[in-house]
């Protein structure tokens, strides 16, 4: 299951870090990127950090994510008339 | 970019699709389970344009793993001084006799963990245990798994070690076009590539002149990369596009694939539907051999066998849609399931009788 949420590191512990989106906090492993640091915006799958990405990238991910299902469902329904 | 905010986007995209008409079928495939459940979660299967088809291939890592592979897992759960640490989906999974939660309600100790490195503390939590990860899933989850291993040894907890099970996607493409499956062009996984990168597409992809496109998991993104790949099969060109460039670039997460590299090595691994595929799974390398549960334990699980009416394995080859199976929504639900197709979340056929 990949989720594409992405999340802000709030801290660093060496190899772990502390990751947050939407209140949600979450241990995670930084072993698979470079330079973790708080602030770093990143993609998390099986409780490690994938990727980090570029903060005006991971705003538009999280725009899409709250807007997207809602337009998404103007063209289905306009699909049935 | 800006412009991803606008709701009329969405509208304009599934008008553009709309407009698109194939003169013959065309078949299209998407090799990610998220890609699966959000096709059809948000309706876009039904803004397609005429005669494209589009098929969910072997994207869903617990339904591709192999009845063998739950069999032997099942032996080593019935161990006392064995703890089995797992994600969720594979649970309910049946191998050819039973599922692990079967072997769990009566006893076994079988955990469910967010992250191999949970599975971590649990070893060094039970020092008198073995505790073996369920190592499942694609190159998104092989890394975790490999920095985990790295973990352990750093740590010295030598009672932790993995149960191989993993799938690489380019062998699996390519046994799928090598099979002549008609498949005019592909959906790439968001995350997987991530990992591996665009350019891991390129040679198998340009040597079967099938174009592909990366892309994203929200409605819009999934919009775009089919808008851009039927583009692309309409006019006859070629293209191996990025649709995801917010998280994917095209030489991959370098450091990821440096662990993957240290830990694994690739192995011909057998695929449920799609048989043996060379050098499509990964072992552990032999400095980190003592990390194999395999070379640890010695169990022998019965003779593996398959559901007789099960069609899974056809599902997962784009030659049978889930709801032309005879068992589909009638003998088999995602209450009463069948075959993991049904079970996992991710499965084609799941995601057909939730949203259908």
């Amino acid at each position: 299951m990949c989720l594409g949420i992405p999340m802000r590191i709030v801290e660093v512990d060496g190899d772990v870090g502390i990751v947050e989106s939407g209140g949600i906090k979450r241990k995670v492993g930084l072993m698979l990127i470079d330079g973790a640091k708080v602030g770093d915006w990143v993609i998390v799958h099986a409780g490690f950090a994938i990727e980090k990405i570029k903060p005006e990238d991971a705003m538009e991910t999280l725009k899409l994510i709250s807007e997207g299902a809602a337009s998404l469902g103007d063209v289905s329904s306009g699909e049935e008339k | 970019m800006r412009d991803f905010r606008d709701p009329v986007l969405f509208k304009q995209l599934a008008n553009r699709l709309k407009a698109f008409e194939f003169e013959k079928e065309t078949k299209i495939m998407e090799v990610c389970g998220t890609h699966t459940m959000n096709i059809r979660r948000y309706g876009i299967h039904t803004i397609l344009p005429t005669n494209l088809d589009l098929l969910s291939g072997p994207g869903c890592p617990v339904c591709v793993t192999d009845n063998s592979y739950i069999d032997y897992a099942i032996e080593l759960a019935r161990l006392d001084d064995v703890i089995i640490t797992t994600f969720g989906d594979m649970m309910r999974v049946p191998g050819s006799y039973e599922s692990l939660e079967m072997v769990h309600s009566r006893g076994g100790d079988v955990r469910v963990v967010y992250s191999p490195l949970d599975s971590l503390e649990i070893a060094k939590d039970n020092p008198d245990k073995k505790v073996v990860f369920l190592a499942v899933g694609f190159e998104t989850t092989v890394p975790t798994i490999a920095a985990t291993i790295i973990s352990a040894e750093k740590l010295k907890i030598n009672n932790f070690y993995i149960l191989t099970g993993h799938k690489l996607i380019i062998p699996a493409i390519r046994a799928l076009l090598s099979a002549e499956n008609d498949i005019s062009g592909f959906i790439l996984p968001g995350h997987v590539s991530a990992i591996i990168g665009v350019n891991a597409y390129r040679e198998v992809l340009e040597h079967y002149n099938v174009p592909g496109v990366v892309t994203g998991f929200e409605p819009i993104d999934i919009l775009k990369g089919i808008a851009r790949l039927v583009t692309a099969i309409r006019d006859g060109v070629f293209i191996l596009a990025n649709e995801y460039r917010r998280v994917v670039t095209d030489e991959g997460n370098l450091k990821a694939l440096e662990l993957i590299d240290e830990v694994f090595e690739p192995e011909d691994v057998a695929w449920r539907g799609l048989g043996t595929i060379p050098l499509s799974g990964l072992k552990l390398r032999d400095k980190y051999a003592h990390r194999d549960i395999r070379n640890v334990v010695d169990v022998t699980p019965p003779p593996p066998r398959e559901h007789p009416a099960c069609r899974c394995g056809d599902v997962l080859q784009g030659k049978l849609k889930p709801d032309e199976c005879p068992l589909f929504g009638n003998l088999c639900t995602p209450d009463n399931p069948i075959g993991p197709c049904m079970i996992s979340s991710e499965g084609s056929c799941h995601a057909y009788f939730k949203y259908r």
